[in-house]
């Protein structure tokens, strides 16, 4: 335009100019679209054109759905059209933006107060809650929100260890996860102990199976790794099926006591904890103490995860995952730092089993499944590797967006009563995942931030960070 | 071969064999305390397999790999010690090593042999400071009492750290890469590399510093600075070095003492200028395309 300025008479040319070439676009892009929309057209004929029915001598009749086809196939040829001609323009002018050599002051600051606002919002959470709602319409949100998914932000953060900073590939986490949570319900059923004596016996427990697969698998790498940590985590839930005596098998455990609090149970009794606080009966008081139990293991979880990468453990557990033939060279135990990667991630997996049972009363082999293992990698991957901020946002994704999929009875008023959201609830999150890996390969958060500097802390990019090869 | 006074390892009758191919056969040679032994051969003669095995990254099928720490006394304890099956003895004097029985790890940690790699293996998505600090492991790792004290904040540890965080800083600023020590060591240049690879190696504070082909891949005012450094750590650090190098102007320039391998035997010992002349070298060296080899052959012709 600075051009039209100059000189009217060459502006108006240069204005034919822009006026074909976006008259080109167009054309380009209906092109395209129509092309989209005719493969779209020949995929769906036969999928969604035709239906089978019954008729009334129950014979299967073929019937055509036309109107559904074209609306369908006009949908996508009109999508394709408006992605097409917003897309490319868009990624070319971002492309063609300077990059500034100094973030703007708002990033910064974001930089500087996210995590000390979010562990503050973390923190008054179910208050307001339970202040917006009130007890009764809180609970929900406290117990599958919050509680739920701060067991996952804890399990991912262990895994993190393992995978994140150690580079090794572990699929069979969820079975520490079912030690910790059997270890508090055999425990405690049996011999009665409270809930904080077994909480890091249920931890030790926990890492003493870490140990245990750690040994076998000391020697393999990648793949063969990751097969036999699945095997593992299989095993385990073998063993807890048929070990009926032990385990009481399907059936699971039932009756773990709760945890009290400091010695005052939460029920209606006169010496319960509404009781002796005076203040109404309500079972949202259990929900939100359970809620700051697990809050405080996670930021646990966190913290000595912070402190370890910042102790020679910890940076050795780096050093590993970046190359092990280097770090044996500078006389670093190689199996030990294993080990310890293996035993440390097995532990948080074992008290937030513990705090799992704690918190269902009832457990069961059903919730150790390889589907959970599988959730919690993804909640790693999908965080960025060794980032604990981007595990924390990734749990929050997953967790709750399964948990919100649930909420999507809304869409009953435009499919109509016969329309079930929730199952399509998988699709929605699966397709979600697709999404985020392809927008963000490496995971949400990709930068590494070393562990120690001279002058400036520095993030690292993401390319130059190896992902351990097991 | 009689043991001479400052002779710091000893390597008697080695021999690696992987399967019918015998890459190593029959080698002894010592390598003196304070000297830069330059260790060459054509390519394939199997210099890297006598590194990995001194280093504890292959086990011997055959030979002794004795190291002293201290005072030469302790060599009287060679036979002794091979008759024991132990590792290594502990002398009033010093300890004496036998590192065929040592695995890899405990080869940097307890003999303090240290070694860098051919194809550079840095760490490298940490960044060059951290790099030589976990090159510092073990010192740290005891500081810490192996991780409780450190996460408890005790302040032996901070105190350990902060020393580890100075020799890295000295050390970052003898490679010329002080300014760079926030980078991460896979952004650096190909020459800073293994630069920092050396530093990093030292870090571990060894008696025996063995080099792979430190030269290679550098230009040749990389090259003149390699030297210096290498001479600083023979004479300032007081570290004894062995190198493999195919680069003929570091070896002759530098080492003190070279041993020339050839198909796995060594073919001559001694010093740059006798060996240089030898017939046998000549003639492993000629149709290899290695300038200097060609025109030490046409003047012995």
């Amino acid at each position: 335009m600075t051009v039209l300025a100059n000189s009217a008479g060459k502006g108006g040319r240069v204005e034919e100019g822009a006026i074909a070439r976006d008259r080109n676009r167009f054309v380009a892009a209906a092109t395209d679209a129509s092309l989209t929309a005719l493969i779209a057209f020949g995929l769906f004929l036969p999928l969604i054109g035709f239906e089978t029915v019954q008729n009334i001598n129950e014979v299967l009749v073929l019937r055509t759905r036309w109107p559904f086809l074209f609306s369908l196939v006009a949908i996508i040829g009109a999508g394709r059209l408006a992605y097409v001609l917003v897309v490319p323009p868009w990624l070319a002018r971002r492309a063609a933006r300077p990059i500034a050599a100094e973030p703007p002051a708002w990033r910064v600051a974001v930089a500087r107060w996210f995590v000390p606002c979010a562990i503050g919002f973390v923190v008054a959470y179910p208050l307001m809650v339970a202040w917006a709602l009130g007890l009764r319409g809180s609970l929900k949100w406290i117990d599958n929100f919050g509680i739920q998914i701060l067991i996952y932000v804890m399990l991912g953060w262990g895994l993190n260890i393992v995978v994140g900073l150690a580079g090794l590939l572990d699929l069979g986490y969820v079975a520490f996860y079912a030690v910790g949570a059997y270890s508090y319900a055999l425990l405690a059923t049996h011999f009665g102990l409270a809930f904080w004596i077994l909480l890091p016996l249920a931890g030790i427990l926990a890492s003493f199976w870490g140990i245990l697969l750690g040994f076998p698998v000391l020697r393999l790498r990648g793949d063969y790794l990751a097969i036999v940590t699945l095997a593992f985590g299989e095993i385990i839930r073998m063993v807890l099926i048929n070990w009926v005596a032990l385990t009481n098998g399907y059936a699971g455990i039932s009756g773990i006591p709760r945890p009290s609090f400091f010695g005052i149970p939460f029920n209606a009794d006169d010496n319960g904890f509404a009781a002796v606080f005076g203040l109404p009966f309500s079972p949202i008081y259990r929900t939100i103490f359970l809620y700051y139990i697990i809050m405080a293991l996670a930021l646990l979880t966190c913290f000595v995860t912070v402190r370890l990468r910042r102790l020679p453990v910890g940076r050795a557990w780096e050093a590993l995952r970046e190359d092990e033939i280097a770090c044996r060279s500078l006389g670093i135990n190689t199996t030990n730092t294993k080990l310890t990667a293996f035993a440390m991630g097995a532990m948080f997996a074992g008290f937030a089993g513990s705090f799992f049972a704690a918190r269902q009363s009832f457990i069961s082999p059903e919730s150790f499944t390889f589907l959970e293992s599988a959730t919690i990698l993804s909640i790693v991957v999908l965080g960025g590797m060794g980032s604990q901020l981007g595990v924390a946002i990734a749990a929050i994704v997953m967790i709750g967006g399964t948990e919100i999929t649930r909420q999507l009875d809304f869409l009953k008023e435009i499919f109509g009563p016969t329309f079930d959201p929730t199952q399509y609830r998988m699709l929605i999150v699966g397709f979600a995942m697709v999404v985020i890996m392809v927008w963000r390969p490496r995971g949400l958060i990709t930068t590494r931030a070393p562990s120690v500097y001279l002058k400036v802390r520095k993030t690292i990019a993401a390319d130059l960070v190896k992902e351990g090869r097991g | 071969m009689p043991l001479l006074v400052d002779t710091l390892l000893r390597v008697e009758h080695l021999t690696m064999r992987f399967g019918g191919l015998v890459a190593v056969d029959d080698l002894s040679f010592d390598v003196r305390e304070g000297n830069i032994t330059a260790l060459i051969g054509p390519n394939g003669a199997g210099k890297t397999t006598v590194f990995n095995c001194i280093t504890g990254f292959y086990k011997p099928s055959e030979g002794r790999l004795g190291l002293r720490h201290g005072k030469p006394a302790v060599w009287d304890a060679l036979e002794p010690l091979t008759d024991s099956g132990a590792r290594r003895r502990v002398h009033a004097d010093g300890t004496l090593f036998l590192l065929e029985r040592m695995p890899d790890y405990l080869v940097a940690r307890q003999a303090r042999v240290a070694r860098t790699f051919q194809n550079i293996r840095l760490f490298p998505g940490m960044t060059a400071l951290e790099n030589l600090i976990v090159a510092q492991h073990n010192r740290l790792m005891l500081a810490s009492g192996y991780t409780l004290l450190g996460v408890l904040g005790f302040p032996s540890y901070a105190r350990a750290e902060r020393a580890a965080m100075e020799r890295a800083r000295a050390w970052l600023d003898r490679i010329g890469l002080l300014a760079r020590a926030d980078d991460p060591a896979g952004a650096l240049a190909y020459g800073a590399q293994r630069r920092l690879e050396i530093a990093r190696a030292m870090c571990t504070q060894p008696v025996l510093l063995c080099l792979d082909e430190p030269a290679a891949g550098l230009n040749p005012r990389e090259s003149a600075e390699l030297n210096q450094l290498l001479r600083t750590i023979r004479d300032e650090d007081g570290v004894s070095v062995l190198l493999i190098e195919h680069d003929m102007s570091v070896v002759m320039e530098i080492s003190d003492h070279v041993i020339v391998l050839d198909y796995g035997v060594k073919i001559a010992d001694g010093a740059p200028e006798t060996v240089r002349n030898d017939a046998k070298v000549i003639a492993a060296y000629l149709g290899l395309g290695d300038e200097e080899a060609k025109i030490e052959a046409e003047i012995g012709s």
